[in-house]
């Protein structure tokens, strides 16, 4: 494949208006990543209301994949409970391990399946992986606060 | 080492198949080491100065990347290397593999001759006054941990460490970590807007004073090009008893190198950037100095007498080579230093300088595109970082790849000067004795395609 068809229309339009961007009150975890190996940066709020993912937020500095890649996240995750988005996250693992092998389930994925192509790229796999990666971080550390806070 | 491991240099401005022991006379250059501070001029050192031919001899610029011809602008990362050094090594293991200095055979002497010729034709080609002053690394990370783990040895707290801002991480943290260790201050020269050392600022600060005792500086800044005028800042430091470490990993690549005339105390570079094998490095250290600093890593070879009891240890450079050494490596160095002394240091430098004002020219005309350090090839060196507005530097990379063109993105190892430039990431373009002005064509074009795909206009 060549490289225009790794830069999904749909990876441009996030990359461009990232949804649920910017740090927002309240949370209960924030985390930092960081890609050494570009520089990329991300800041990850995790809100949970009992149960359920009520909000993600998040400030970073990074490529179009990085930073469509945690859009993309964020709109699967927001609303869900704490399981199903850590489905989603070994899912989009999987996929993103596949060498672009892997046929993505739409049904599930939604605008992810646009990164299957970024699996044929090992240097972009962790680009797309910084955003997963600090959510589920996050979401460990928000979910320890919510047990000791009960 | 046998005759047939000499190069044979596609031009000849300097002496061709140095020997071992032969001390490679530097060839006139207007921009010698140290403080040159005018640009190069007539008469061309380059004139006759065949690319082509020189191009014919590194197998790895005629394969393809993506079905396109590689055109590789990376060379401040790690160079190319031409046959006779893919040569020489293989002619090591397939001939003469032995371990050096230990081995009672024929193979250990073979090996233990090429081992030594190498580090004698490291030091002529960098103007050291005997081989003993050669220490081999296995990088110049390694290098840098060296100086700053011996010279740390005799800090106290309230001494002075004085670095840059343009450093390479390399330059860095060793430092941050000997400081933490012995409590002393990492201090450091900020930059002008242009990219070069603030020696006002310095001055004004009193960067080097009494309290120092290193001061440790990148000859070519690895991100900006930026030549940096060592020779006096050297005199400074002597001036207050410090010791001078330079990072020469961008220098030695690519201009006449004569650490005599430079001044410095100890000197920094890694074989693979000079176009010879990775797991290589160099510290040239006065031998004076060199004596006087105490081992770094304890193990085999760097040992006189060793007793349960306590140890002596050998003299430089052994003290500081523990263990059985980068040996093809070394070999392969050996062969790589020859071939650029074959074409002329003083050549290759005239040819970067070209590229670089081509290339500087050009970047310049497209819109949004700034360049990172002088935009002028005076006082520079090849490596031309810059940012595009819109893009990052990792989607311009892919795309340049996806066109066969090499370049970096990323923060290049020198994270504190992007934070200084007030960004987070560059796009580096850099050039070596190989590169062609229709390169730098093709890295213009890919750039303007990049342009054009993300602003939506494709």
């Amino acid at each position: 494949m060549n490289v225009e068809d790794m830069y999904q229309e749909i990876i441009l339009d996030h990359y461009r208006e990232r949804h649920h961007a910017g740090l927002r009150e309240p949370y209960e975890a924030e985390v930092h990543h960081v890609n050494p190996s570009c520089g990329d940066e991300l800041t990850l709020r995790v809100h949970l209301n009992g149960d359920v993912v009520e909000d993600v937020s998040y400030d970073g500095v990074g490529c179009s994949i990085s930073q469509a890649s945690t859009s993309v996240m964020s709109d699967l995750v927001i609303g869900k409970d704490i399981t199903s988005g850590l489905s989603l996250h070994d899912e989009f693992l999987t996929l993103m391990q596949g060498k672009g092998k892997i046929e993505p389930d739409e049904e599930r994925l939604e605008d992810g399946i646009a990164f299957a192509g970024v699996a044929r790229f090992p240097a972009r796999v962790k680009c797309a992986l910084l955003g997963w990666s600090a959510y589920k971080d996050a979401v460990a550390q928000a979910s320890a606060h919510e047990v000791k806070a009960s | 080492m046998p005759e047939s491991q000499l190069t044979t240099p596609s031009v000849g401005t300097g002496s061709v198949g140095t020997v071992a022991t032969d001390a490679t006379p530097l060839p006139e250059y207007p921009e010698q080491v140290g403080g040159g501070r005018e640009e190069l001029s007539a008469p061309s050192p380059n004139a006759g100065y065949d690319v082509e031919a020189i191009r014919a001899d590194f197998p790895i610029l005629s394969r393809e990347v993506g079905g396109r011809p590689l055109v590789y602008l990376d060379s401040a990362n790690t160079s190319q290397k031409p046959q006779v050094v893919i040569d020489a090594v293989a002619e090591h293991y397939g001939q003469h593999n032995a371990n050096v200095a230990r081995a009672m055979h024929e193979l250990g002497a073979e090996a233990t001759e090429s081992f030594e010729g190498a580090r004698a034709k490291v030091a002529a080609f960098i103007g050291a006054e005997r081989a003993e002053e050669i220490v081999f690394t296995k990088n110049a990370s390694e290098a840098l941990n060296l100086c700053a783990h011996t010279l740390g040895s005799r800090l106290v707290p309230g001494d002075e460490i004085v670095v840059s801002v343009m450093e390479h991480h390399s330059n860095i943290v060793p430092w941050q970590m000997v400081a933490e260790r012995t409590g002393a201050t990492l201090r450091w020269f900020d930059i002008t807007d242009e990219g070069r050392l603030d020696l006002e600022k310095a001055e004004a600060e009193g960067l080097i004073n009494e309290r120092t005792k290193i001061v440790s500086l990148t000859w070519v800044s690895n991100v900006l090009g930026t030549i940096n005028p060592l020779q006096p800042i050297i005199a400074q430091a002597h001036a207050v008893g410090a010791v001078a470490v330079v990072d020469a990993s961008q220098a030695v690549p690519q201009m006449p190198v004569d650490v005599v005339d430079l001044g410095a105390d100890l000197l920094a570079f890694t074989g693979h950037k000079v176009v010879g094998p990775t797991g290589i490095g160099v510290l040239w250290g006065r031998y004076d100095l060199l004596k006087e600093l105490p081992p770094f890593l304890g193990g085999g070879e760097m040992i006189e007498i060793v007793k349960m009891t306590g140890s002596t240890f050998a003299p430089p450079p052994y003290r500081f080579e523990a263990g059985t050494p980068p040996i093809a490596q070394a070999i392969g160095l050996g062969a790589a230093v020859d071939y650029l002394s074959g074409i002329g240091m003083a050549a290759i430098a005239a040819h970067e300088q070209k590229m670089t004002a081509y290339a500087l020219a050009a970047l310049q005309q497209i819109d949004g595109l700034r360049i990172l350090g002088p935009t002028e090839a005076v006082d520079r060196g090849g490596a031309i970082s810059f940012t595009v507005e819109g893009l990052h530097p990792h989607d311009l990379s892919q795309f340049l790849d996806s066109r066969g063109v090499a370049v970096r993105g990323g923060h290049h190892c020198a994270r504190p000067l992007h934070e200084r430039l007030g960004i987070q990431s560059s796009n580096r373009a850099s050039f070596y004795l190989y590169t062609l002005e229709a390169e730098i064509d093709a890295l213009i074009e890919g750039i303007e395609y990049t342009q054009r795909f993300f602003g939506g206009t494709r």
